[in-house]
């Protein structure tokens, strides 16, 4: 038995079905229940989402949807996937050395999970929080004016809410 | 100088967020005018009255924007961009989650503005906190009969969704959202047909700003007349600025339209960071092309002073750089975020922002020389002016051409220093 949405997926997908005239609108939100459920898009989650939306939606379609957009993981990533914004004002703000200090404490570099797949690390562009860079998102959450002094403890506290 | 708070009033109140804390200052009363006492004609002519402009990026007058809405039977639609993404801007992050319920109630009135009984809120998907925020008071405007069938027993009927975006700039445009809505990937779409016409699953659309619909019920409470009376005559009304970089006090303040640059600078911000010189600002966000301090001090902060020193105001973003300041590389950040989130449907943005990206790179790393320069300055007349189907192009030229022509030296200071060792092979091969 491949994938199927978690029963909280399922009733949310129960509850919005009728808010889009075209069902085609399910695609990014089916998308995001697929992620949160398995961490990753992949092709069998896709097929699904694709059969449950169904006829005329394909899975070409799902895929080319997946594919444009950033935030769909199409790879799996580490329990925690730390992205750090990159762009002017947080650079202003030191985050070239908060994301160095990030890859050092985790003894990775940019774009890589660490081998017990609790942590990736990722530059990212403008997450919309510029008055308070540097700025990280870790998961949902987002973490504003770090100081790569804090990396550590922010890692540290991390690791002791995922056991 | 008074802040003059209209939108922001309550937002520092812990509960601003609630609808019992909007309905308590008086929130509601402006969707129940529009829905009981107006005719959709009334609503469009008072905000055309108003001088409402919007507030996302382009300045387009709001009430003309609900006028081009077709009468016809066909579904109307409403959609509330709140795709955040221009860097700089964090304002609508701030409205989202902390006043959901004054945006609800100036999409109420909008719907009703253009016959509409459908409506989506479409928010970038890093947003999460926003997203449950707003999502949540939807919930309970359905609960307080303020959504859905027969609001506040009018006989009027609206609806409203939660969408969420998933991390592509370019769906703040217009075309792209309404793409990204109807589940494709966010590529902006040609012009003719505009969205007035043939939007949102191909029926006439309207799509509006966060900070645009919030005026909204301040607008029907005050009437035109009062609302003008605030900001200047051509742009009237408050803006909320995001300000970031090097200040002492970055952050979101509403201040009246006209107000000037330096006062914003000194006044809400505290000055420049650690007491160093003003280099440059940016005023409208990154696509806004680059203001001296010399030009600053001439800047007020409304649509018309800043067209006039041929930058734009934007989506509203500040952002200051002192002294201090490395322009090449953050003209550089830049153009790497264009290159980044060009959707690629057109040759001349999706090629172009890249070669752009790589040979500022190249200065960047001082390997650069005149000719990389002028080979920027050269690709970018072909990026702007109509070439592509949206300006993003345009907007990456504009956050680029201006920089180094008013900071010419900034750039030719890291030029490789023999340049005849340049060869223009390894240019071609290196930027391809």
């Amino acid at each position: 038995m491949g994938y199927q949405f978690s029963k909280n997926s399922e009733d949310t997908f129960k509850k919005i079905q009728g808010q889009f005239p075209d069902k085609r609108s399910l695609i990014l939100p089916c998308l995001y229940f697929l992620q949160r459920d398995q961490g990753f898009v992949d092709n069998e989650g896709m097929q699904y989402i694709a059969d449950r939306i169904g006829s005329p939606i394909s899975l070409a379609q799902v895929y080319g949807v997946a594919t444009f957009y950033t935030m769909y993981n199409k790879k799996p990533v580490g329990n925690f996937h730390i992205q750090i914004c990159s762009n002017i004002s947080c650079y202003l703000a030191g985050s070239d050395g908060v994301t160095q200090a990030f890859c050092s404490e985790l003894g990775i570099s940019k774009g890589q999970t660490t081998k017990d797949k609790s942590f990736t690390v990722e530059e990212v562009q403008c997450l919309g929080a510029c008055g308070f860079g540097p700025v990280a998102q870790i998961n949902d959450r987002y973490y504003e004016n770090i100081k790569p002094q804090d990396v550590s403890g922010l890692i540290q506290a991390l690791k002791a809410e995922a056991k | 100088m008074a802040e003059k708070l209209l939108l922001t009033k309550h937002i520092d109140h812990p509960e601003s967020h609630t609808l019992k804390h909007y309905q308590s200052v008086g929130g509601y009363q402006s969707s129940k005018k529009a829905i009981t006492t107006m005719a959709p004609e009334e609503i469009v002519a008072l905000v055309k009255e108003s001088g409402l402009r919007g507030r996302g990026g382009a300045g387009f007058p709001t009430g003309m924007k609900w006028s081009f809405i077709p009468k016809t039977d066909k579904p109307k639609y409403l959609i509330c961009n709140g795709d955040e993404g221009e860097p700089g801007t964090f304002k609508d992050r701030k409205l989202l989650e902390n006043l959901p319920h004054m945006l609800i109630e100036g999409m109420i009135i909008a719907a009703r503005a253009i016959d509409c009984h459908q409506g989506y809120i479409y928010i970038r998907g890093e947003f999460n906190k926003g997203i449950d925020i707003v999502s949540f008071a939807v919930e309970e405007a359905y609960k307080a009969g303020l959504l859905g069938k027969n609001i506040q027993g009018s006989g009027y009927d609206f609806d409203l969704a939660v969408y969420a975006g998933a991390g592509a700039y370019i769906c703040g445009e217009e075309s792209a959202l309404i793409n990204s809505l109807e589940g494709r990937r966010g590529h902006p779409r040609l012009k003719p047909p505009f969205p007035a016409i043939s939007g949102l699953y191909n029926c006439p659309t309207v799509v509006n700003n966060v900070e645009t619909l919030c005026n909204v019920p301040h607008i029907l409470e005050m009437g035109s007349a009062e609302y003008k009376k605030i900001g200047t005559e051509k742009s009237p009304g408050t803006r909320i600025f995001s300000v970031s970089g090097h200040v002492n006090r970055p952050g979101v303040y509403e201040i009246e339209l006209g107000t000037p640059l330096i006062d914003l600078i000194n006044i809400q911000c505290q000055g420049v960071k650690d007491g160093k010189a003003l280099k440059a600002v940016i005023p409208g966000g990154s696509s806004a092309p680059i203001l001296t301090a010399e030009e600053v001090g001439r800047a007020n902060m409304d649509f018309e002073s800043i067209a006039s020193l041929k930058s734009m105001l934007g989506s509203g973003a500040v952002i200051i750089l002192s002294e201090e300041t490395d322009l090449v590389e953050t003209t550089y950040r830049l153009a790497s975020f264009y290159a980044h989130e060009s959707c690629g449907q057109c040759t001349p943005c999706r090629e172009g922002t890249h070669w752009v990206k790589d040979l500022l790179g190249k200065i960047r790393k001082g390997e650069g020389s005149q000719k990389e320069l002028d080979l920027i300055l050269s690709l970018s007349r072909n990026m702007e002016g109509g070439t592509t189907i949206c300006p993003l192009a345009d907007a990456c030229v504009m956050a680029v051409r201006p920089t180094i022509q008013k900071f010419t030296s900034e750039f030719t200071a890291k030029f490789k220093t023999n340049p005849e060792e340049i060869n223009k092979q390894e240019l071609i091969g290196q930027a391809g």
